[in-house]
């Protein structure tokens, strides 16, 4: 049913430089061991692609040196063309605002309403309320949490509160969308109904990256995984 | 569903938590709003009574052997009143001096004859006062001598003791506002590692540095500008209680009499605008030191 672009007629339109581009990236926390080793892979514009493996593989690491929170000890990470490791701090912003990320532990101000979270992104780029109340109200009527629009988030259930997460990661509609375990705390109904999100997003051009270990939810969109073990990478080809 | 909506703010209010940050910083404007009007105080005090001092001259006239004391007297008095900026001319009589002279000499009548000084007051107009040296040029030639005592010394010591006091209450100013900026830095410090998770997620949905630095900013501004408000009006309270009290403890503390009016008020704005800029530039050096420890 969910079928995303695929890749060849994207290589072909977006050109040569791929969102994300890992090249022999080796990452280690302090003076910890390596938790990546030797990482290479790229994520075409536009493209969609899930990366898996078992829990302490390094997924998270690995989305973090995607979305700026760390920095690769080796090797090269380089978004839209650009060397992350030689950004300024000053650079960072502008990145960022072109990247969604639902967290696996979803981050969520507790002292903001569901709306004022999800609304965050928006905020931070100069929009009011005006412009963008209304799409808010309706992307939450998408995700289910018409209802709790008000709430704060620990009064939410933690599919409540994952729903609110990715709504905030695809609000400002990012070019790329970082997922890492998105369906953790949802029932399978509700899981395929949010990655039919990111395959609609994925539809208007996002590259979407998303990190999971449920067999079934990857396996119910025909799409390249990332394969994580151990800190190393193994290319497989099709999820189905 | 289509109530308008109004975006809640990103940091927190802490309505109990600032209190006692509002406290300390309010007792830290309190005391330099007091060493502010207290110096302003004795420098009021210290101008009037210099005015006072500049504005009079004495002229003590020594007789000659030939010359008469009191005729002496009378002749300076006449040609000290053609000297412009010279406004009155008192000429004491014998018994004037002979009255300051009593400490010393006793209650013993002295000779007819003996050459007692005789004093003559001039009233100067302290806006135009003669030119320096022109009083003394002016008896150089008489039969008899002059001493001008223009009270300079009384002057210069004066106007020395209120540059000190002056210069007192500044450093003192300087001190407390330095001290207000130390305790900012440390509270917004505080609050910059507590709210971490705020500054992440919004550093991770794409706000630079400058958009978390003004969050704080405005919070600490705002604090200060009440810490100001409260610091001025304590001291504004105490310094009319202390009026009010007696004049004798105003005087002991320098306090103006508050004679000159309810002009003083406006050090409650001043000192509000002064204690919230401080406290907000605290803040974001603070803060921006803190973000820009780490790359993410
Ligand atoms: N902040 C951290 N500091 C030190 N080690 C960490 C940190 N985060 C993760 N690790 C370690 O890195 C390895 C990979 O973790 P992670 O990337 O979270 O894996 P996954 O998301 O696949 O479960 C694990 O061994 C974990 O203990
Ligand atoms: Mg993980």
């Amino acid at each position: 049913m969910d079928q995303p672009s695929s890749d060849s007629a994207l290589s072909a339109e977006a050109g040569a430089t791929p969102a994300v581009r890992f090249d022999n990236v080796g990452m280690r926390y302090g003076r910890g061991p390596e938790v990546l080793s030797d990482i290479s892979f790229e994520l075409p514009r536009g493209s969609f692609q899930f990366l898996t493996g078992p829990s302490g593989a390094g997924k998270t690491s690995l989305l973090r040196l995607i979305y700026l929170a760390e920095r690769p000890s080796r090797g090269l990470v380089s978004l839209f063309g650009e060397d992350t490791s030689v950004m300024e701090r000053d650079a960072l912003p502008a990145f960022r605002r072109r990247i969604g990320v639902v967290f696996q532990d979803f981050r969520l101000l507790s002292h903001l309403s569901v709306f004022d979270n999800v609304a965050l992104p928006l905020r931070v780029a100069g929009q009011g309320v005006r412009q963008y109340g209304e799409d808010i109200v309706e992307l939450l009527n998408w995700v289910g949490l018409g209802h709790r629009i008000d709430a704060l988030p620990p009064t939410l259930s933690g599919g409540e509160q994952q729903r609110a997460a990715i709504a905030r990661a695809v609000v400002s509609r990012p070019e790329i969308l970082i997922a890492d375990e998105p369906t953790g705390n949802v029932d399978p109904e509700m899981g395929r109904r949010l990655l039919r999100l990111f395959v609609e997003l994925n539809r208007l051009g996002t590259t979407v990256l998303i990190a999971s270990h449920d067999i079934s939810l990857i396996r119910s969109v025909n799409a390249p995984v990332l394969e994580l073990a151990e800190g190393r990478l193994n290319r497989r080809a099709r999820s189905v | 569903m289509n109530k308008p909506r109004r975006p809640a703010p990103l940091l927190p209010e802490e309505a109990g938590r600032d209190l006692p940050l509002l406290a300390v910083c309010a007792i830290l404007i309190f005391l330099a709003c007091l060493s502010v009007i207290g110096a302003a105080g004795a420098w009021q005090a210290a101008s009037g009574w210099s005015g006072q001092l500049v504005s009079e001259v004495t002229l003590q006239v020594l007789p000659g052997e030939e010359t008469n004391g009191d005729e002496a007297a009378r002749e300076a008095g006449a040609l000290a009143s053609g000297l412009p900026g010279v406004v009155s001319v008192e000429v004491r009589a014998r018994s004037a001096s002979e009255a300051l002279l009593r400490p010393w000499l006793g209650n013993a009548r002295l000779p007819e004859d003996f050459p007692v000084p005789r004093l003559v007051t001039l009233e100067i107009d302290p806006e135009n006062p003669p030119a320096s040296g022109a009083l003394d040029a002016l008896f150089a030639d008489a039969p008899y001598r002059v001493i001008v005592d223009d009270n300079r010394l009384w002057a210069g010591a004066i106007a020395r003791a209120s540059a000190t006091v002056r210069y007192f209450a500044i450093g003192l100013v300087v001190l407390m506002c330095a001290a207000a900026a130390a305790v900012i830095v440390f509270a917004a410090r505080a609050a910059l590692s507590m709210r971490r998770d705020i500054a992440y997620a919004l550093h991770l949905v794409g706000a630079p540095d400058r958009f978390i630095i003004a969050l704080f900013q405005e919070r600490f501004f705002m604090l200060g500008l009440k810490s100001g408000v409260a610091g001025s009006l304590m001291a504004l309270l105490a310094t009319l209680g202390l009026g009010y009290a007696g004049g004798s403890a105003g005087a002991l503390f320098f306090l103006p009499s508050l004679a000159p009016g309810w002009g003083i008020v406006v050090i409650v704005p001043i000192a509000a605008f002064i204690s919230g800029a401080i406290s907000g530039l605290a803040a974001r050096l603070a803060v921006s030191a803190g973000l820009q420890a780490r790359w993410s």
